[in-house]
C-alpha cells in the first residue's frame, strides 16, 4: 500500500495523545501474565538441570507423584513430537529430552496445590545424569575438538577443519575485494569480542492455563505473539489450533525475548493431566537462566580508507553462539554489517556456533547491533588514525537512494543521509570536551518489516469507534492505531478504544517484532476505516436516493460530492451510526493483509562521555539520538522508542554479560550481579526525530523499535576509546577492563 | 526471464554464479523456478526465504509480479525483536 499522492495536513496523527493503557497501569489496575487467578488453580514449577551438558539416563517421579498435594508431573514423554525440526528445538527447550543442554534447562515440572508443595515435589524427583564435556565460548565452540552440543546439527557447508557445532554458514557481499584494498591508503583489521546480554524485561514470563477433559484449552500468558503461542503450543500438545485460545496479558517489556514459548506449554501439559487451572510464573533466576539472551561473538573487520576518507574495500567474520540450538541470527548480522556504506567491494561473512548456553532468543534488531559494532569501531580508528572528521567521513560513503546495499537489494528512499546531516548541524557535535572525556559516534541500521496482520473496525450506536487488532501493545500501538483510525475517520481520538483481540476473535496476526505493528497494523487500520467510511457513504447514498460515487467523506461527515450531487445536510458519523440497524444492519469495517514495504531505517547517536582514571568507570554526560521515523504518529512514543533503545544498548556496552565459572554455570542470574542502566546512570537523552516519508506506507510510516539500540554499543566504544586515548575491541567495557587497558 | 541475486554461501548451489536466470512472472514463480534449477537450494527455500524486488522486501508475498528488469534478491527470511 503506497504513500498516499496526495499531501495531507494531519490534524491527529504527530499529536502527543495520551497513552490510553496509562491510568490502569500507575493505578496497578493493568492485568499482567501473573495477574490472572482461576478457581481451583494449581501452582506450577519447574525442575532444571544443574549440569552445563548431561546426559539424562532416567527420571524418577513416582516419590513427587506420591506426595500429598501433588496433581500432575510431566517431563518430554508428555509431550508430542513437533511438526517440523525448529517447532522440536523450541519445544526441546522448554523441556530436555535426552539430555540437558544448559544450566537451568527444565527437564521435569509439577502442579501442586501450593508453592511449597509444589518445591518440596520438585526435590523428590531423581533424574540420574551422566554429566558431559561443556563449552561455553564461541572460540572454544568452533574447534574441531570442541564437547558436540548436539549431533548432526551441522551446516552441510561447515568450512574444513572446524567444529560439528557449527549450524550456519553463510556470506553476503559484492565487488573485488583485493581490488579495493590495494587502493586504500589506510587498512585497519581488528577482531572483537561481545558478551551475551539479557533482554532485561521486568516483568518475568507468567501463564495460567486450563485445560478441560473435552480438550478445550485457555491460556493467559505475557507475550509478544499469542498467535504463535497458540501454534507452537497445539503442535506440542496435538491439539487442535481451533481448540486453543490464547489471550495476551499486558506485558512487562518483552524486547524479542517474548517472541516464543517457554513455559506456556508446559503448563498446559500440566493442566491436562490434573484437568485443573494451573498457573507457572518463572522467578528472576529462572528468567536468567532459562530464557532467552542474545548471542555473544567474536569477530574481526577489516576496512581500507583513502586519505580524504573514502572506504575502498570492507571485510566482516562474523562468529556468532545463539546457545544450544541452531540459530539464524547469524543471517540478520551480516546483512545488518555494513548497509549504512556505499560500498564497491565487500564481504561479510560468518556463521553461527551450538555452545551449553540458553537458546537464544530475539533481542531488539537481532544480529545487528553486535555486527555494526565491530564495523563502526574500524571505521572510526580510521578517521582517527587519518585525522579525518567520523561524521564527514560517515557521510562521504554514506548509502544513499540507488545505492546497491552489501546485502543486495538496491536501496530506496533512506534517511541515512539527512539523519547524519542533523546531527552534523546539531550543538551536540560542536560542544566542547573536556580531560577524560570522548565523544562517540555510530549509525545504526535494520530492515523492519510489515507481515500478517488482520484488523476490525466496529462502528458503535453513538458514533464512537473500537478497533480490535490482534498485536500485544509492547510500545504504545494502541495509542498509534487509535490515532490513525481518528485520523482517517474524521473523529476524536478520545472516540476510539483499540483492544488486543484474543486468537479465537480474530484473523491471524504475527508476532509483535521486527518493528512491524505501528507499520503493519497501522496500514490495515488505515484500510479497515477506509472500507468502513465506503460502507457509510453507500448508506448515506441510499438515504439520499443518490449515486455511491455522489457522497464524500470529510471531517468525520458524509456530504454530497458536489453541488450536482444534490442539496443535502452533511450526516456525521453518530447520525450514520444511530440508523445503522435500520439502514441494513451494524457497520465495521475489515482489513486482512501480508503488509510489505516497510522501509528500512536508520539512526544517528551521539555520546559523551568521562571516563574516572582511578576507578575506570564510565560517566554518560550527554547522549542524542537521531531516527528517521517516516511519520512520527505519536511522538511520545517514538521518543520512547529512540531512548529506551539507547539505554539498553548503553547497558550491553558498559556492564551487562553473562558470566559463567570453568564449571558452565551460570553466575550472575539476577539484577544484583547483571547491572542493567538505572535511570541515576543516565543523562536526559534526547530524541530528534527525522521524517522521511516511508513511500510503502499511506502515511510514511517507518518501524522504530529496534533501529534505536544498534549504534550504542560502538558509539560507547568510540567514545571510551577517544577519551582514554587507547582503542577498545571487547564488551561490555565494565570499569576493570577500562583500567586494564588504561594500564596497557 | 528474471535475473535473481543469491547471497554468496548459496552460490555453491548455483554452480558458482551470482546471478541466475529464470522465467517467472511472479514471487512464487521465482522459488519454485529456482528449486527446480537448482536442487541444492531447495533447503534454504524450505527453511524460508524473503524476496527483495525493485527494492522492497517480501515475506512469502506469491502473487507479487517480477518483470524482466526486475531487480529480485533471494534474501533469508526476515524476522525481528
Amino acid at each position: 500500500m503506497a504513500l498516499d499522492t496526495e499531501k495531507r495536513d494531519f490534524k491527529i496523527v504527530g499529536t502527543r495523545a495520551p497513552r490510553p493503557d496509562g491510568i490502569d497501569k500507575v493505578t496497578g489496575r493493568a492485568q499482567f501474565g501473573a495477574d490472572k487467578s482461576a478457581p481451583g488453580m494449581l501452582v506450577g514449577q519447574i525442575l532444571r538441570s544443574p549440569h552445563a551438558h548431561a546426559r539424562i539416563k532416567s527420571i524418577d517421579t513416582s516419590a513427587a507423584e506420591a506426595l500429598s498435594g501433588v496433581k500432575s508431573v510431566i517431563t518430554s514423554a508428555d509431550f508430542d513430537k513437533a511438526s517440523n525440526s525448529f517447532n522440536q528445538d523450541a519445544l526441546d527447550n522448554c523441556m530436555a529430552r535426552e539430555k540437558a543442554l544448559y544450566h537451568g534447562h527444565a527437564v521435569a515440572a509439577v502442579a501442586a496445590i501450593s508453592p511449597s508443595v509444589a518445591k518440596q515435589a520438585l526435590k523428590l524427583i531423581k533424574v540420574d545424569y551422566e554429566v558431559l564435556p561443556h563449552v561455553i565460548e564461541v572460540e572454544d565452540a568452533i574447534k574441531p575438538d570442541a564437547p558436540i552440543v548436539q549431533e548432526c546439527r551441522q551446516a552441510a557447508d561447515t568450512p574444513a577443519g572446524l567444529s560439528q557445532n557449527i549450524t550456519h554458514q553463510m556470506s553476503f557481499g559484492h565487488g573485488d575485494l583485493d581490488a579495493g584494498f590495494a587502493k586504500a591508503d589506510l587498512v585497519i583489521e581488528r577482531s572483537f569480542k561481545t558478551a551475551a546480554t539479557h533482554q532485561g524485561y521486568i516483568e518475568p514470563h507468567a501463564c495460567l492455563a486450563t485445560m478441560g477433559s473435552d480438550g478445550k484449552a485457555d491460556l493467559w500468558c505475557c507475550t509478544q505473539g499469542q498467535y504463535y503461542v497458540r501454534e507452537l503450543c497445539a503442535d506440542f500438545l496435538g491439539m487442535e489450533t481451533s481448540q486453543l485460545r490464547v489471550t495476551a496479558s499486558e506485558i512487562g517489556g518483552g524486547f524479542g525475548g517474548k517472541t516464543t514459548v517457554f513455559i506456556e506449554p508446559v503448563a498446559l501439559a500440566l493442566s491436562r493431566k490434573a484437568g485443573k487451572p494451573v498457573k507457572l510464573v518463572m522467578t528472576r533466576d529462572e528468567v536468567f537462566k532459562a530464557t532467552g539472551p542474545t548471542i555473544s561473538t567474536f569477530s574481526d573487520v577489516k576496512i581500507g580508507m583513502t586519505k580524504d576518507g573514502r572506504i575502498t574495500a570492507a571485510h566482516a567474520m562474523l562468529r556468532y553462539q545463539g546457545g544450544a540450538f541452531p540459530c539464524g541470527t547469524i543471517e540478520f548480522g551480516l546483512m545488518s554489517a555494513f548497509a549504512a556504506y556505499d560500498l564497491e567491494a565487500v564481504t561479510a561473512e560468518g556463521f553461527n556456533v551450538m555452545t551449553n548456553r540458553p537458546r537464544q532468543a530475539a533481542y531488539r534488531a537481532p544480529g545487528a547491533p553486535v555486527a555494526i559494532y565491530p564495523v563502526e569501531s574500524v571505521v572510526d580508528e580510521l578517521c582517527q588514525q587519518l585525522d579525518l572528521d567520523p561524521l564527514d567521513v560517515r557521510l562521504k560513503n554514506a548509502a544513499s537512494k540507488g545505492t546497491k546495499s552489501s546485502y543486495g537489494p538496491t536501496f530506496d528512499d533512506i534517511g541515512l543521509v539527512a539523519t547524519l546531516e542533523a546531527a552534523k548541524a546539531h550543538p551536540h557535535y560542536s560542544a566542547p570536551l573536556g580531560p577524560n572525556q570522548g565523544r562517540g559516534l555510530s549509525c545504526g541500521f535494520w530492515f523492519n518489516f510489515g507481515g500478517n496482520t488482520s484488523v476490525s473496525l466496529n462502528l458503535n450506536a453513538d458514533g464512537t469507534v473500537g478497533i480490535v487488532e490482534g498485536n500485544p501493545d509492547i510500545g504504545g500501538s494502541r495509542a498509534s492505531i487509535s490515532q490513525m483510525a481518528a485520523e482517517e475517520l474524521g473523529i476524536p481520538y478520545d472516540n476510539i478504544r483499540t483492544t488486543i483481540a484474543d486468537t479465537s476473535s480474530l484473523g491471524f496476526n504475527d508476532v509483535t517484532d521486527g518493528s512491524r505493528v505501528t507499520f503493519a497494523v497501522g496500514l490495515a487500520t488505515i484500510k479497515a476505516a477506509r472500507d468502513a467510511i465506503q460502507k457509510m457513504c453507500k448508506r448515506v447514498a441510499k438515504l439520499w436516493d443518490i449515486d455511491e460515487d455522489a457522497v464524500v467523506w470529510e471531517d468525520g461527515y458524509a456530504k454530497p460530492a458536489g453541488p450536482n450531487a444534490g442539496d443535502f445536510e452533511p450526516m456525521s458519523i453518530a447520525e450514520i451510526a444511530a440508523m445503522a440497524n435500520s439502514t441494513g444492519g451494524p457497520i465495521a469495517g475489515h482489513h486482512e493483509v501480508n503488509a510489505d514495504g516497510a522501509g528500512v531505517s536508520f539512526g544517528v547517536h551521539l555520546v559523551d562521555l568521562e571516563i574516572d582514571p582511578e576507578t575506570g568507570h564510565t560517566t554518560i554526560l550527554r547522549y542524542t539520538v537521531f531516527q528517521d521515523a517516516g511519520k512520527a504518529v505519536n511522538p511520545d512514543y517514538v521518543e520512547g522508542q529512540m531512548q529506551g533503545g539507547a539505554v539498553q544498548g548503553i547497558g550491553w556496552a558498559l556492564n551487562e554479560e553473562y558470566i559463567y565459572g570453568d564449571d558452565g554455570l551460570l553466575q550472575n542470574p539476577g539484577f544484583l550481579d547483571y547491572r542493567i542502566p538505572v535511570a541515576s546512570d543516565l543523562p536526559p537523552i534526547e530524541a530528534v526525530i527525522l521524517e522521511i516519508p516511508n513511500p510503502g506506507h499511506p502515511y510514511g510510516v517507518r518501524g522504530v523499535g529496534e533501529t534505536s539500540i544498534v549504534p550504542p554499543l560502538a558509539a560507547l566504544s568510540n567514545g571510551v576509546s577517544r577519551a582514554i586515548g587507547h582503542r577498545m575491541y571487547q564488551l561490555p567495557m565494565s570499569p576493570p577492563k577500562i583500567l586494564k587497558t588504561i594500564k596497557g | 526471464m528474471v535475473k535473481v541475486v543469491v547471497w554468496g554461501s548459496l552460490r555453491a548451489a548455483t554452480n558458482g554464479a551470482a546471478t541466475v536466470d529464470v522465467e517467472a512472472v511472479n514471487f512464487k514463480d521465482v522459488l519454485v523456478q529456482l528449486e527446480q534449477k537448482y536442487p541444492g537450494l531447495k533447503p534454504q527455500i524450505e527453511r524460508g526465504v524473503s524476496l527483495a524486488i525493485d527494492g522492497t522486501i517480501y515475506r512469502d508475498a506469491w502473487f507479487t509480479p517480477v518483470k524482466p528488469d526486475s531487480e529480485v534478491v533471494l534474501m533469508p527470511l526476515m524476522v525481528g525483536g
